[in-house]
Protein backbone atom coordinates (compact mmCIF):
# COMPACT_ATOMS: atom_id res chain seq x y z
CA UNK A 1 0.00 0.00 0.00
CA UNK A 2 1.31 3.40 -0.87
CA UNK A 3 -0.54 5.57 1.64
CA UNK A 4 1.39 5.97 4.87
CA UNK A 5 -0.57 6.04 8.05
CA UNK A 6 0.64 5.80 11.64
CA UNK A 7 -1.34 3.97 14.30
CA UNK A 8 -0.66 4.25 18.02
CA UNK A 9 -2.12 2.68 21.12
CA UNK A 10 -1.59 4.37 24.49
CA UNK A 11 -3.60 3.51 27.63
CA UNK A 12 -6.09 6.28 28.49
CA UNK A 13 -5.20 6.26 32.19
CA UNK A 14 -2.38 5.10 34.45
CA UNK A 15 -1.28 5.53 38.04
CA UNK A 16 1.76 7.67 38.83
CA UNK A 17 5.03 5.79 38.43
CA UNK A 18 3.36 3.03 36.44
CA UNK A 19 5.11 1.48 33.48
CA UNK A 20 2.74 1.58 30.51
CA UNK A 21 2.91 -0.39 27.27
CA UNK A 22 2.96 1.70 24.07
CA UNK A 23 2.30 0.11 20.69
CA UNK A 24 2.94 1.74 17.34
CA UNK A 25 2.48 0.62 13.75
CA UNK A 26 3.01 2.56 10.56
CA UNK A 27 2.08 1.41 7.09
CA UNK A 28 5.22 1.88 5.01
CA UNK A 29 6.75 -0.11 2.13
CA UNK A 30 10.27 -0.14 3.69
CA UNK A 31 11.88 -0.58 0.28
CA UNK A 32 15.41 -1.86 0.98
CA UNK A 33 17.26 -0.38 -1.99
CA UNK A 34 18.53 -3.87 -2.84
CA UNK A 35 15.81 -4.78 -5.34
CA UNK A 36 15.54 -4.10 -9.06
CA UNK A 37 12.45 -3.41 -11.10
CA UNK A 38 11.39 -5.22 -14.29
CA UNK A 39 13.85 -3.18 -16.39
CA UNK A 40 16.81 -3.93 -14.15
CA UNK A 41 16.97 -0.50 -12.49
CA UNK A 42 17.60 -0.35 -8.76
CA UNK A 43 14.49 0.63 -6.81
CA UNK A 44 15.68 3.46 -4.55
CA UNK A 45 15.84 2.84 -0.83
CA UNK A 46 12.79 4.20 0.94
CA UNK A 47 12.54 3.26 4.59
CA UNK A 48 11.62 4.77 7.91
CA UNK A 49 15.12 5.54 9.19
CA UNK A 50 14.33 7.11 12.55
CA UNK A 51 11.57 6.79 15.11
CA UNK A 52 11.23 8.90 18.24
CA UNK A 53 8.81 9.21 21.11
CA UNK A 54 8.58 12.12 23.53
CA UNK A 55 6.50 12.58 26.65
CA UNK A 56 5.77 16.20 27.59
CA UNK A 57 8.84 17.23 25.60
CA UNK A 58 11.14 14.69 27.27
CA UNK A 59 12.70 12.02 25.11
CA UNK A 60 11.43 8.47 25.74
CA UNK A 61 13.00 6.60 22.86
CA UNK A 62 15.07 7.52 19.80
CA UNK A 63 15.64 4.68 17.43
CA UNK A 64 17.60 4.23 14.19
CA UNK A 65 16.07 1.79 11.69
CA UNK A 66 17.93 -0.10 8.98
CA UNK A 67 16.88 -1.74 5.71
CA UNK A 68 16.37 -5.27 7.05
CA UNK A 69 13.23 -4.20 8.91
CA UNK A 70 10.09 -5.49 7.26
CA UNK A 71 7.25 -3.54 5.73
CA UNK A 72 4.73 -1.87 8.09
CA UNK A 73 7.15 -1.67 11.06
CA UNK A 74 5.61 -2.40 14.43
CA UNK A 75 7.38 -0.95 17.48
CA UNK A 76 6.35 -1.63 21.04
CA UNK A 77 8.01 -0.35 24.21
CA UNK A 78 7.30 0.67 27.79
CA UNK A 79 7.52 4.04 29.48
CA UNK A 80 7.16 5.10 33.10
CA UNK A 81 4.66 7.94 33.47
CA UNK A 82 4.60 10.21 36.52
CA UNK A 83 2.20 12.92 35.37
CA UNK A 84 -0.68 13.58 33.02
CA UNK A 85 0.59 14.47 29.59
CA UNK A 86 0.99 13.79 25.94
CA UNK A 87 3.05 11.29 24.00
CA UNK A 88 4.34 12.46 20.61
CA UNK A 89 5.44 9.78 18.15
CA UNK A 90 7.49 10.73 15.10
CA UNK A 91 8.60 8.69 12.10
CA UNK A 92 11.19 10.04 9.61
CA UNK A 93 11.63 8.44 6.19
CA UNK A 94 14.26 8.58 3.44
CA UNK A 95 12.20 10.98 1.34
CA UNK A 96 12.40 13.50 4.16
CA UNK A 97 8.76 13.01 5.06
CA UNK A 98 7.84 13.14 8.73
CA UNK A 99 4.75 11.49 10.19
CA UNK A 100 3.53 12.25 13.69
CA UNK A 101 0.81 11.12 16.00
CA UNK A 102 -0.01 12.28 19.52
CA UNK A 103 -1.93 10.58 22.32
CA UNK A 104 -2.62 11.85 25.79
CA UNK A 105 -2.66 9.88 29.01
CA UNK A 106 -4.25 10.80 32.31
CA UNK A 107 -2.33 9.99 35.45
CA UNK A 108 -4.34 9.69 38.62
CA UNK B 1 7.26 -47.09 -1.46
CA UNK B 2 10.06 -47.41 1.00
CA UNK B 3 8.31 -50.14 2.95
CA UNK B 4 8.55 -52.60 0.05
CA UNK B 5 12.29 -52.83 0.55
CA UNK B 6 11.93 -53.74 4.21
CA UNK B 7 11.28 -57.20 5.65
CA UNK B 8 7.69 -58.05 6.67
CA UNK B 9 8.31 -57.45 10.39
CA UNK B 10 10.08 -54.14 9.80
CA UNK B 11 7.28 -53.06 7.47
CA UNK B 12 4.66 -53.89 10.09
CA UNK B 13 6.59 -51.91 12.72
CA UNK B 14 6.93 -48.99 10.34
CA UNK B 15 3.20 -49.08 9.60
CA UNK B 16 2.41 -49.12 13.32
CA UNK B 17 4.73 -46.21 13.94
CA UNK B 18 3.16 -44.29 11.08
CA UNK B 19 -0.31 -45.03 12.45
CA UNK B 20 0.65 -43.72 15.86
CA UNK B 21 2.19 -40.62 14.36
CA UNK B 22 -0.81 -39.79 12.21
CA UNK B 23 -3.38 -40.16 14.95
CA UNK B 24 -1.30 -37.90 17.18
CA UNK B 25 -0.79 -35.25 14.52
CA UNK B 26 -4.41 -35.33 13.36
CA UNK B 27 -5.66 -34.39 16.80
CA UNK B 28 -6.57 -30.79 17.47
CA UNK B 29 -3.27 -28.95 16.99
CA UNK B 30 -3.90 -26.59 19.90
CA UNK B 31 -6.71 -28.16 21.97
CA UNK B 32 -6.88 -25.31 24.48
CA UNK B 33 -6.70 -22.44 22.00
CA UNK B 34 -9.71 -20.13 21.93
CA UNK B 35 -9.91 -17.21 19.53
CA UNK B 36 -10.98 -14.12 21.47
CA UNK B 37 -10.49 -10.69 19.91
CA UNK B 38 -9.38 -7.94 22.29
CA UNK B 39 -10.59 -10.04 25.20
CA UNK B 40 -14.22 -9.51 24.16
CA UNK B 41 -15.36 -11.14 20.96
CA UNK B 42 -15.36 -14.96 20.97
CA UNK B 43 -15.07 -16.57 17.54
CA UNK B 44 -16.04 -20.13 16.68
CA UNK B 45 -12.97 -21.97 15.40
CA UNK B 46 -14.36 -25.50 15.84
CA UNK B 47 -17.84 -26.37 14.63
CA UNK B 48 -19.78 -29.57 13.99
CA UNK B 49 -19.16 -30.61 10.39
CA UNK B 50 -21.96 -29.68 7.98
CA UNK B 51 -23.83 -32.68 6.60
CA UNK B 52 -22.05 -32.61 3.25
CA UNK B 53 -18.59 -33.01 4.82
CA UNK B 54 -19.64 -35.35 7.64
CA UNK B 55 -18.15 -38.27 5.67
CA UNK B 56 -14.69 -36.75 6.26
CA UNK B 57 -14.71 -34.69 9.45
CA UNK B 58 -16.60 -34.71 12.73
CA UNK B 59 -15.46 -31.18 13.44
CA UNK B 60 -14.47 -28.47 11.00
CA UNK B 61 -11.62 -26.26 12.16
CA UNK B 62 -10.46 -22.80 11.29
CA UNK B 63 -6.97 -22.48 9.87
CA UNK B 64 -6.22 -20.25 12.87
CA UNK B 65 -5.86 -23.38 15.01
CA UNK B 66 -3.00 -24.66 12.87
CA UNK B 67 -0.77 -21.63 13.24
CA UNK B 68 2.00 -20.94 15.74
CA UNK B 69 1.38 -19.29 19.12
CA UNK B 70 2.87 -16.02 17.86
CA UNK B 71 0.78 -15.88 14.68
CA UNK B 72 -2.40 -16.76 16.55
CA UNK B 73 -1.70 -14.00 19.07
CA UNK B 74 -1.45 -11.39 16.32
CA UNK B 75 -5.06 -12.01 15.37
CA UNK B 76 -6.31 -11.73 18.94
CA UNK B 77 -5.56 -8.02 19.17
CA UNK B 78 -6.87 -5.65 16.53
CA UNK B 79 -3.95 -3.32 17.07
CA UNK B 80 -1.42 -6.08 16.46
CA UNK B 81 -3.33 -7.38 13.41
CA UNK B 82 -1.61 -5.76 10.40
CA UNK B 83 -4.69 -6.50 8.26
CA UNK B 84 -6.36 -3.57 10.01
CA UNK B 85 -4.15 -1.23 7.93
CA UNK B 86 -6.19 -2.38 4.94
CA UNK B 87 -9.44 -1.96 6.85
CA UNK B 88 -8.51 1.67 7.59
CA UNK B 89 -7.77 2.26 3.94
CA UNK B 90 -11.02 0.51 2.99
CA UNK B 91 -12.91 2.93 5.21
CA UNK B 92 -11.35 5.88 3.38
CA UNK B 93 -12.33 4.36 0.04
CA UNK B 94 -15.86 3.68 1.29
CA UNK B 95 -16.29 7.43 1.83
CA UNK B 96 -14.53 8.57 -1.37
CA UNK B 97 -16.74 9.72 -4.25
CA UNK B 98 -15.58 8.46 -7.65
CA UNK B 99 -16.76 8.03 -11.22
CA UNK B 100 -19.21 9.83 -13.46
CA UNK B 101 -21.94 9.67 -10.80
CA UNK B 102 -19.58 11.29 -8.28
CA UNK B 103 -20.84 8.79 -5.73
CA UNK B 104 -19.14 6.84 -2.95
CA UNK B 105 -20.18 3.55 -1.38
CA UNK B 106 -21.57 5.62 1.48
CA UNK B 107 -23.79 7.65 -0.87
CA UNK B 108 -26.07 4.62 -1.34
CA UNK B 109 -25.22 2.27 1.52
CA UNK B 110 -24.66 4.76 4.33
CA UNK B 111 -22.56 3.43 7.16
CA UNK B 112 -20.44 0.40 6.34
CA UNK B 113 -22.09 -1.44 9.24
CA UNK B 114 -25.03 -2.03 6.88
CA UNK B 115 -22.74 -4.60 5.22
CA UNK B 116 -22.95 -6.86 8.29
CA UNK B 117 -23.80 -10.39 7.14
CA UNK B 118 -22.78 -9.91 3.51
CA UNK B 119 -19.46 -11.71 3.72
CA UNK B 120 -21.05 -14.71 5.47
CA UNK B 121 -23.21 -15.57 2.46
CA UNK B 122 -20.63 -15.04 -0.28
CA UNK B 123 -20.36 -16.25 -2.97
CA UNK B 124 -24.04 -15.94 -3.86
CA UNK B 125 -26.13 -16.33 -7.02
CA UNK B 126 -27.17 -12.92 -8.37
CA UNK B 127 -30.48 -11.88 -9.93
CA UNK B 128 -29.33 -13.13 -13.34
CA UNK B 129 -28.56 -16.59 -12.03
CA UNK B 130 -24.78 -16.14 -12.09
CA UNK B 131 -22.63 -17.03 -9.11
CA UNK B 132 -20.87 -13.91 -7.87
CA UNK B 133 -18.21 -13.39 -5.24
CA UNK B 134 -18.00 -10.29 -3.04
CA UNK B 135 -15.51 -8.80 -5.53
CA UNK B 136 -18.07 -9.09 -8.35
CA UNK B 137 -20.69 -7.25 -6.33
CA UNK B 138 -18.21 -4.49 -5.47
CA UNK B 139 -17.17 -4.01 -9.09
CA UNK B 140 -20.79 -4.06 -10.22
CA UNK B 141 -21.47 -1.13 -7.90
CA UNK B 142 -18.39 0.66 -9.21
CA UNK B 143 -19.21 0.30 -12.90
CA UNK B 144 -23.03 0.42 -12.87
CA UNK B 145 -23.82 2.81 -10.03
CA UNK B 146 -20.71 4.96 -9.66
CA UNK B 147 -19.55 4.99 -13.26
CA UNK B 148 -16.04 4.25 -12.05
CA UNK B 149 -13.34 1.89 -13.29
CA UNK B 150 -13.60 -1.63 -11.90
CA UNK B 151 -10.86 -2.72 -9.52
CA UNK B 152 -8.54 -5.60 -10.33
CA UNK B 153 -9.34 -8.72 -8.29
CA UNK B 154 -6.08 -8.49 -6.33
CA UNK B 155 -5.63 -4.69 -6.45
CA UNK B 156 -5.00 -2.74 -3.26
CA UNK B 157 -8.38 -1.05 -3.58
CA UNK B 158 -10.23 -4.34 -3.85
CA UNK B 159 -8.28 -5.95 -1.02
CA UNK B 160 -8.92 -2.97 1.24
CA UNK B 161 -12.63 -2.93 0.45
CA UNK B 162 -13.13 -6.70 0.95
CA UNK B 163 -11.20 -6.43 4.23
CA UNK B 164 -13.49 -3.65 5.43
CA UNK B 165 -16.71 -5.39 4.36
CA UNK B 166 -15.61 -8.78 5.73
CA UNK B 167 -14.81 -7.25 9.10
CA UNK B 168 -18.45 -6.17 9.46
CA UNK B 169 -19.46 -9.85 9.53
CA UNK B 170 -16.83 -10.89 12.04
CA UNK B 171 -18.28 -13.42 14.47
CA UNK B 172 -21.21 -14.40 12.27
CA UNK B 173 -21.28 -18.03 11.16
CA UNK B 174 -20.36 -18.74 7.57
CA UNK B 175 -23.61 -19.73 5.88
CA UNK B 176 -23.43 -19.96 2.10
CA UNK B 177 -26.39 -21.33 0.21
CA UNK B 178 -25.66 -24.56 -1.66
CA UNK B 179 -29.11 -25.63 -2.88
CA UNK B 180 -31.58 -24.07 -5.31
CA UNK B 181 -29.89 -21.93 -7.96
CA UNK B 182 -26.48 -22.43 -6.31
CA UNK B 183 -26.61 -26.23 -6.62
CA UNK B 184 -25.02 -26.52 -10.06
CA UNK B 185 -22.13 -24.23 -9.07
CA UNK B 186 -21.65 -26.13 -5.85
CA UNK B 187 -21.43 -29.42 -7.79
CA UNK B 188 -18.87 -27.82 -10.13
CA UNK B 189 -16.81 -26.68 -7.16
CA UNK B 190 -17.00 -30.10 -5.54
CA UNK B 191 -15.85 -31.73 -8.78
CA UNK B 192 -12.86 -29.38 -8.80
CA UNK B 193 -12.06 -30.06 -5.15
CA UNK B 194 -11.60 -33.76 -5.86
CA UNK B 195 -9.86 -33.33 -9.24
CA UNK B 196 -6.13 -33.94 -9.30
CA UNK B 197 -4.30 -31.04 -10.94
CA UNK B 198 -0.79 -30.49 -12.22
CA UNK B 199 2.27 -32.63 -12.72
CA UNK B 200 2.11 -33.68 -9.08
CA UNK B 201 -1.48 -34.85 -9.56
CA UNK B 202 -2.78 -33.37 -6.33
CA UNK B 203 -6.36 -32.48 -5.53
CA UNK B 204 -7.43 -30.15 -2.75
CA UNK B 205 -8.57 -33.25 -0.85
CA UNK B 206 -5.15 -34.90 -0.95
CA UNK B 207 -3.75 -32.27 1.38
CA UNK B 208 -6.70 -30.81 3.22
CA UNK B 209 -8.74 -34.01 3.79
CA UNK B 210 -6.24 -36.85 3.73
CA UNK B 211 -3.33 -35.11 5.41
CA UNK B 212 -4.60 -32.16 7.42
CA UNK B 213 -2.75 -31.86 10.69
CA UNK B 214 0.45 -33.23 9.16
CA UNK B 215 3.42 -31.18 8.06
CA UNK B 216 4.06 -30.57 4.36
CA UNK B 217 7.73 -29.70 4.70
CA UNK B 218 7.67 -26.68 7.03
CA UNK B 219 3.96 -25.96 6.73
CA UNK B 220 1.21 -27.31 8.96
CA UNK B 221 -1.63 -28.46 6.70
CA UNK B 222 -5.02 -27.19 7.78
CA UNK B 223 -8.45 -28.32 6.66
CA UNK B 224 -8.32 -25.59 4.04
CA UNK B 225 -11.22 -23.57 5.44
CA UNK B 226 -11.78 -20.10 4.01
CA UNK B 227 -13.70 -18.42 6.85
CA UNK B 228 -10.64 -16.27 7.65
CA UNK B 229 -10.33 -14.61 4.24
CA UNK B 230 -9.26 -12.06 3.24
CA UNK B 231 -6.16 -13.04 5.16
CA UNK B 232 -3.11 -11.02 6.12
CA UNK B 233 -0.23 -13.32 5.25
CA UNK B 234 3.04 -12.54 6.98
CA UNK B 235 4.88 -14.15 4.07
CA UNK B 236 3.39 -11.60 1.64
CA UNK B 237 3.31 -8.73 4.17
CA UNK B 238 -0.13 -8.01 2.80
CA UNK B 239 -3.71 -9.14 2.30
CA UNK B 240 -4.13 -12.33 0.29
CA UNK B 241 -7.57 -12.82 -1.26
CA UNK B 242 -9.02 -16.31 -1.47
CA UNK B 243 -8.49 -16.72 -5.21
CA UNK B 244 -4.83 -15.77 -4.89
CA UNK B 245 -4.49 -18.54 -2.32
CA UNK B 246 -6.25 -21.02 -4.65
CA UNK B 247 -3.86 -19.99 -7.38
CA UNK B 248 -0.90 -20.59 -5.11
CA UNK B 249 -2.17 -24.07 -4.24
CA UNK B 250 -2.68 -25.09 -7.88
CA UNK B 251 0.66 -23.57 -8.86
CA UNK B 252 2.27 -25.74 -6.18
CA UNK B 253 0.85 -28.82 -7.91
CA UNK B 254 2.86 -27.63 -10.93
CA UNK B 255 -0.37 -27.08 -12.82
CA UNK B 256 -1.70 -24.30 -15.01
CA UNK B 257 -3.94 -22.33 -12.70
CA UNK B 258 -7.26 -20.64 -13.28
CA UNK B 259 -7.34 -16.86 -13.11
CA UNK B 260 -8.42 -14.92 -10.03
CA UNK B 261 -12.08 -14.08 -10.54
CA UNK B 262 -12.66 -16.87 -13.07
CA UNK B 263 -16.01 -18.71 -12.93
CA UNK B 264 -14.09 -21.86 -11.95
CA UNK B 265 -12.54 -20.22 -8.89
CA UNK B 266 -15.87 -18.68 -7.84
CA UNK B 267 -17.47 -22.14 -7.99
CA UNK B 268 -14.57 -23.60 -5.99
CA UNK B 269 -14.93 -20.74 -3.51
CA UNK B 270 -18.59 -21.67 -2.97
CA UNK B 271 -17.81 -25.34 -2.39
CA UNK B 272 -14.88 -24.68 -0.04
CA UNK B 273 -16.86 -22.02 1.83
CA UNK B 274 -19.75 -24.47 2.32
CA UNK B 275 -17.41 -26.96 3.96
CA UNK B 276 -16.86 -24.39 6.69
CA UNK B 277 -20.50 -23.42 7.22
CA UNK B 278 -20.82 -22.81 10.96
CA UNK B 279 -17.31 -21.41 11.53
CA UNK B 280 -17.10 -17.72 12.40
CA UNK B 281 -16.16 -15.22 9.77
CA UNK B 282 -12.84 -13.93 11.09
CA UNK B 283 -12.91 -10.69 9.15
CA UNK B 284 -9.25 -10.14 8.56
CA UNK B 285 -7.33 -13.14 9.81
CA UNK B 286 -3.56 -13.45 10.20
CA UNK B 287 -1.71 -16.44 8.84
CA UNK B 288 1.89 -17.51 8.30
Amino acid sequence: MSDIRPRVRVPRTASAGESVLLKTLISHPMETGQRRDGSGNVIPRWIINRFTCEFNGRNVIDMALDPAISTNPYIEFEAVVDETGEFTFTWHDDNGDVYTDTQSIEVA
Amino acid sequence: MKQRRLGPLAAATAALALGALSSASLADPHPDAELVIDGELHLVTRAPAPEHVAHVFDTVKSGWLYRTDETRALQMDDFDNPGMLYVDRGQDLWDTAEGTADASCASCHGDVETMRGVRATMPRVNDNGELWALENYINDCRTERMGAEPWGWTSDGMKSMTALISLQSRGLPMSVQIDGPAAEYWEQGKEMYYTRYGQLELSCANCHEDNNGRMIRADHLSQGMVNGFPTYRLKNAGIVPMHQRFRGCIRDTRGETFAEGSPEFIALELYVASRGNGLSIEGVSVRQ
